[in-house]
């Protein structure tokens, strides 16, 4: 079946986009990021699959084109790092408004202004709660090896023309630099202009036929009557994500009596803490949202009654702890643990965390 | 003779466009925008290419261009619809597509992604609608706003060393070798509109050639904002407007008309 290469994550989610037939990259400059660029302009798609790929002026420019190549009802897909997904902003909330698919990664690094290059998760508020302005979601996953930076792109585009919803896949320098082994899938066609008018003709703007009145592709309505009408439809699609399409990860949580929760380079490390914890007989189990909207609400809801504590392990000053709280409904001991602006926790230092909580400490913030 | 009579076949002059819904225009009595939409809808209705074209209009008084133009469109951010066209033209090479912005929108929020779209010579058509104020928030000062000019934000009038100069972008694109045609029309008596149409048509056959961009600014009118009658305004643009913006074409077959 697929390839198997050694690449690092930045490569590997370029090289999933020609493979998965995305027909439109547009992009600017930023690290811990700039290899999906560089990586494309080297392989050369429009060659290989047709897929344009184009270097923007700005990440302004770049997430209008995806807007507007995303309203021609083509696969579309950018990448940034934090400066630049703020930039993205604006542009993301008249996608999400005016109902678009794409997939838009962010490779995070250490905030906030222009931070650090280094590895971050602290864009987590940014990513789930909307990001820019307005009542929006996006449908958020999060990459915890290199092989799921290139498995997410066409898990992305599903979930982004499922919803006609912009999905971002919210990553780190850390999983974007590094090297693994990944095993590519077979190359799939691109959409021919027919198969998209077939799945898109009632909404994409692609030329006005006899057959059907004009789209409009707008996030715009003056009437704030109709604007409440659109805004409860797209909840009603929120709502909908939240019952189909939540993913997570247990690992070893069935005896557990406390958990870790992490996702994307934490859950890494903390997969390595839940190892030397186990060895010292504590039973910990690691809970990894791998959707982080939709919040795996449910599922860590019924750990209320069966663990004592749960430790929250994200490199942030704690964001993620806050959709932990509410799905447990403040009724276990949640605690927050990591190093942030660019530092990164050892498996050591969490255990540690783990143990202070256990120990009836509290790790402060 | 009976009305009846008259309403015939053979004696139709003048028809609206089937490209124009019959949607009753929220423009202001007067104001150019309408003028310039029906030349643009009739020009793609001449040339059959009401299936082809996809039109973005950005925020400004034309946002809701889409309520009238009869054609797919895209509503786009303020000062982003070069954008947005490339987007479309890179994915769709083979359709038409043109954008319809205001001076606020293309030259100041918007000045990177115009230069930049001009710079790489997209193959799209731009139609700068140059009123020389911020239309759609009430009458503000924008980049094109004259020298002594009043608005909102400049109740005094325009001071060049507070304020800056007025922007004249167009001459400023057409210096860019991704530029094939760049012209200055306006629409305010029937001969310019011939001439505005005229230019209209040129750009869409460049694009059509694939050319390169093509770029056509109507100086305007902006009666609100401008807080002058439909007429006086029209008079006041003559007056003020032409002799800053000369009206013209700029750059012709990728040459600047009349360089030295
Ligand atoms: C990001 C952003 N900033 C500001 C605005 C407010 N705004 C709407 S239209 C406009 C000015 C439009 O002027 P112009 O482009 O000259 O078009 P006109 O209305 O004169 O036709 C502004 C500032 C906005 N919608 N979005
Ligand atoms: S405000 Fe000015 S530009 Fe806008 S519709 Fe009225 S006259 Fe036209």
């Amino acid at each position: 079946m697929g390839e198997l290469k050694l690449m690092k994550g930045n490569e590997a989610i370029a090289e999933a986009a020609i493979r998965a037939g995305v027909d439109a990259y547009f992009g600017y400059p930023i690290t811990p990021q700039s290899e999906v660029l560089e990586y494309l302009m080297q392989e050369q798609p429009e060659e290989r699959t047709g897929m344009v790929v184009l270097q923007a002026e700005s990440e302004l420019a770049a997430i209008n084109m995806v807007y507007g190549a995303a309203s021609t009802g083509k696969k579309v897909m950018t990448t940034s790092s934090s400066p630049g997904i703020s930039l993205y902003q604006e542009g993301i909330s008249y996608i999400a408004g005016a109902e678009l698919p794409c997939v838009i990664a962010n490779v995070v690094r250490g905030g906030p202004g222009l931070g650090t290059i280094q590895p971050s998760q602290a864009d987590y508020f940014q990513a789930t709660k909307g990001g820019g302005h307005g009542d929006y979601k996006l449908y958020v996953l999060a990459p915890a090896s290199v092989q799921e930076m290139a498995d997410f792109v066409e898990d992305g585009f599903n979930i982004a023309y499922k919803y006609r919803n912009p999905v971002m896949i919210l990553t780190d320098g850390m999983i974007g630099q590094m090297m693994e082994k990944v095993e590519l899938k077979d190359q799939k066609p691109r959409w021919t202009d027919e198969e998209i008018k077939k799945m898109s003709d009632s909404w994409a703007t692609i030329g006005k036929g006899n057959h059907r009145e004009r789209n409009i592709i707008t996030s715009l309505d003056l009437d704030s009557a109709k604007q409440e009408k659109h805004n409860h439809h797209l909840q009603k699609k929120y709502r909908q994500m939240e019952e189909e399409d939540v993913r997570f990860e247990e690992i070893n949580c069935d005896d557990a009596d406390y958990l870790i929760v992490a996702y994307g380079s934490s859950s890494r490390i903390a997969m390595k803490t839940l190892n030397l914890a186990r060895a010292k007989g504590i039973r910990v189990g690691l809970f990894r949202p791998i959707t982080l909207y939709p919040f795996p609400m449910k599922a860590l809801n019924k750990y209320i009654g069966q663990v004592k504590g749960i430790l929250s392990v994200e490199m942030s000053a704690g964001q993620l702890i806050e959709d932990i709280m509410l799905a447990v409904e403040c009724k276990i001991n949640v605690q927050h643990f990591g190093r942030y602006g660019g530092m990164i926790h050892s498996p050591d230092e969490v255990l540690q965390a783990l143990e202070t909580l256990i120990n009836g400490g509290n790790n402060g913030r | 003779m009976d009305v009846k009579e008259i309403i015939k076949d053979e004696n139709l002059v003048y028809k609206k466009t089937s490209l124009m819904t019959s949607n009753v225009l929220s423009y202001c009595p007067g104001c150019g925008h309408g003028t310039a939409h029906r030349i643009i809808m009739e020009t793609l209705d001449e040339m059959g290419l009401q299936s082809q074209t996809i039109g973005v209009a950005p925020v400004g008084c034309s946002v809701l261009a889409y309520d009238f133009m009869n054609i797919d469109m895209i509503q786009a951010a303020h000062g982003r619809a070069p954008a947005v066209a490339t987007g479309v033209k890179r994915t769709r090479p083979d359709k038409f597509v043109f954008t319809y912005q205001g001076d606020g929108d293309l030259a100041a929020i918007g000045t990177a992604e115009t230069i930049h779209a001009c710079n790489r010579g997209e193959n799209i058509t731009i139609v700068f609608i140059n009123n020389g104020i911020y239309g759609m928030t009430g009458g503000q000062m924008a980049p094109t706003t004259l020298e002594g000019m009043k608005t909102a934000t400049s109740p005094y009038g325009r001071n060049l060393r507070s304020m800056g100069n007025p922007l004249k972008i167009t001459e400023l694109i057409a210096q860019l070798p991704g530029t094939y045609y760049v012209s200055r029309q306006a629409v305010h008596t029937p001969s310019a509109v011939r001439k505005a149409k005229k230019a209209i048509r040129l750009a869409f056959e460049i694009q059509k050639e694939n050319k390169g961009l093509s770029f056509v600014e109507i100086v305007s009118n902006c009666n609100s904002g401008w807080k002058l009658p439909p007429v006086k305004a029209n008079q006041w643009m003559v007056d003020n407007m032409f002799p800053f913006y000369p009206l013209g074409d700029i750059k012709v077959d990728g040459q600047l008309v009349n360089a030295q």
